[in-house]
């Protein structure tokens, strides 16, 4: 079944609203198996694997990272640090049968006690359609000034 | 302003007192004394490969210019013009080709630091010009040392020899560099920059705090093996459980691995095993080792699986993932953190694979690993504030007849080694005191 530009669109809206809700459970299931969470370390960066990221995540990777926010002795999340995406339409780069790639902008406030930080960000989506379904093959997120020292980035831009 | 008997009593062996974390006038006495009387980390000769490349950096809190100079050495500069103080480099890498020119008002520099030009020099005849420090062009720092391809330096004109200072604890970088067939290392991109709101002291106490792991880490390593274990104990494991579960191993295991310093505040966590030591072979890496050493040597080689080397005051190095901490000071409360990872030269991709890996899933600012570290250490230096309490404890293991001049392996769970740098910390602050 094919999708239509809309609702690819609508999609990226609706993860990142799954994101600022914390609604994780249903975040993970948007994932195909064998996607990528990547967020390069250096502006432009080609490559995840032979120089470093902020984070290179697998299915296990991200499960761990959800499944900790909620534990009994996660103690930098107590108390528990919130995020914010204010997302511009996301342009849809490619449209084809099996591949479609989106690339939108955003800004993102995550907060916790006292502190509260902004991030300018691209993100790229390689989405796919299952079984009539969009899904996240993989995710590319650029911070805009990725290599600048961080504090603690604690959720998901 | 301390003096230096008033430095000698915030260590008593057992405690050290809290202004050494949360001071103001103990940090800036740090950087006047103890960054420039140590042998500091600068950075890898391979990121300034060529004629003219440059690197940025700081000493404590000097900003220096590691640069491969004309004859292909390397120097390390004080990045300040002697003119009016303008830094000469910003970035923080590049190349300057034959000389370095200050954006101000043009004075040139060859790359060793030597004043090569200024335009309209005539307007310094007859003043004493060539007398005066700025003649001299841009200072270099007081020694350097390129040991293996890592360049360390001491701000101070005059100090302790490098060998003296470090000893045996150079074997650490021996096996990291010796691990490579072909005995090189080479940068592997930019390094992590993670920003701690804590004293630089406490990250450096933490490489080898053995009893940590299992409790603050406890949320992603604990979390990590429950989920594997759901999943029903998948084979391979997922590269997570690799890197990340071994962090809840059991006190016993930490016991077991042992702990040696060394004189000067240098020590390894990691004497007979670590949590490196079973990660799983990568395919051809051992033949190429023993090609290059013989089988026997190769062996020994990967049988070390040292885990945290610190190499006092501020840098610690973990050889079997080749990767360096730069522990950066900014402030009593502020430390920058540098990840770096180095690539075995002539040694398969997947290694550096697991090293990038390794990196980002443990010391990146968005690492959940990370995540619980930098909270306990900005609790601390919060914690530190109150008056309710004065001093901090390092009691563990310790004994009275203690002698840090000497070289000591003991259990694995000593604070020995935060001791060992305390006994240093008070010596090279004080060493250049004038009533030492």
């Amino acid at each position: 079944m094919a999708v239509s530009k809309d609702q690819v669109i609508d999609f990226i809206y609706d993860e990142a609203r799954m994101l600022d809700e914390g609604r994780y459970d249903e975040w993970l299931s948007l994932w195909l198996e064998g996607g990528h969470y990547w967020m390069p370390l250096d502006y432009k960066q080609t490559d995840p694997h032979l120089v470093t990221s902020l984070l290179y995540e697998d299915m296990f990777m991200l499960r761990l990272r959800v499944e900790r926010l909620n534990g009994a002795r996660t103690f930098s999340q107590k108390p528990k640090s919130r995020c914010h995406h204010v997302i511009q339409r996301p342009f849809v780069d490619e449209m084809t049968e099996d591949r479609i790639v989106t690339n939108t902008s955003m800004h993102y406030v995550e907060t916790r006690l006292d502190e509260q930080f902004l991030l300018a960000l691209t993100a790229i989506h390689e989405l796919a359609v299952v079984d009539g379904a969009l899904r996240i093959a993989n995710k590319r997120v650029d911070i805009l000034n990725s290599d600048a020292a961080f504090g603690n980035i604690q959720l998901l831009p | 302003m301390r003096t230096a008997s008033e430095i000698t009593a915030m260590f008593t062996g057992p405690q050290v007192h809290r202004d050494v974390y949360t001071s103001p006038e103990i940090y800036r006495l740090e950087m006047e004394h103890l960054f420039a009387n140590t042998w500091v980390f600068v950075g890898h000769e391979s990121q300034t490969p060529n004629k003219g490349d440059y690197f940025t950096t700081q000493i404590g809190d000097q900003p220096v210019i590691q640069v491969r100079h004309s004859d292909g050495e390397i120097y390390v500069l004080f990045n300040r013009c002697p003119h009016k103080g303008t830094k000469i480099a910003i970035d923080r890498v590049g190349n300057t080709g034959k000389f370095f020119r200050c954006p101000y008002h043009a004075w040139s520099f060859k790359t060793n630091g030597c004043l090569l030009a200024i335009p309209l020099k005539k307007g310094y005849e007859d003043t004493g010009f060539s007398e005066s420090e700025s003649a001299k062009g841009m200072t270099p720092v007081g020694a350097v040392r390129n040991y293996r391809g890592f360049v360390f330096a001491r701000l101070a004109p005059e100090g302790i020899g490098f060998e003296d200072y470090f000893g045996d604890s150079l074997s650490s970088i021996d096996n990291m560099v010796d691990r490579s067939p072909e005995g090189r290392l080479e940068i592997a991109g930019p390094p992590l920059r993670y920003m701690h709101k804590c004293n630089w002291k406490m990250l450096v106490e933490n490489q080898t705090d053995t009893c940590h792991p299992m409790v603050a880490h406890e949320s992603s390593a604990g979390t990590a093996v429950n989920i594997w274990e759901e999943m029903g104990n998948p084979e391979p494991r997922p590269p997570a459980m690799e890197i990340i579960a071994p962090f809840m191993s059991p006190y016993e295991f930490f016991e077991k691995m042992g702990i040696r310093t060394w004189p000067n505040g240098h020590g390894h966590t990691g004497v007979h095993h670590s949590i490196h030591s079973d990660y799983s072979a990568i395919p051809g890496y051992f033949d190429a080792l023993s090609e290059a050493y013989g089988e026997e040597r190769a062996k020994s080689i990967l049988d070390e699986n040292r885990h945290n080397t610190v190499y006092f005051p501020n840098i610690m190095i973990k050889g079997p993932i080749q990767q360096l901490r730069n522990f950066i000071p900014l402030g009593p409360d502020k430390t920058l953190v540098e990840s770096y990872i180095y690539r075995l030269v002539g040694a398969p991709d997947q290694l550096l694979a697991r090293t990038a890996m390794y990196n980002r899933m443990i010391n990146a600012p968005t690492s959940i690993v990370g995540h619980d570290d930098l909270e306990m250490y900005e609790r601390a230096q919060e914690g530190l504030m109150s008056n309710g309490m004065e001093w901090v404890n390092v009691q563990r293991l310790r004994t009275e007849a203690e002698d840090f001049s000497q070289e000591a392996v003991e259990n694995g769970t000593t604070e020995r080694q935060m001791r060992n740098q305390f006994d240093a910390w008070v010596k090279f602050m004080t060493v250049s005191m004038e009533d030492a």
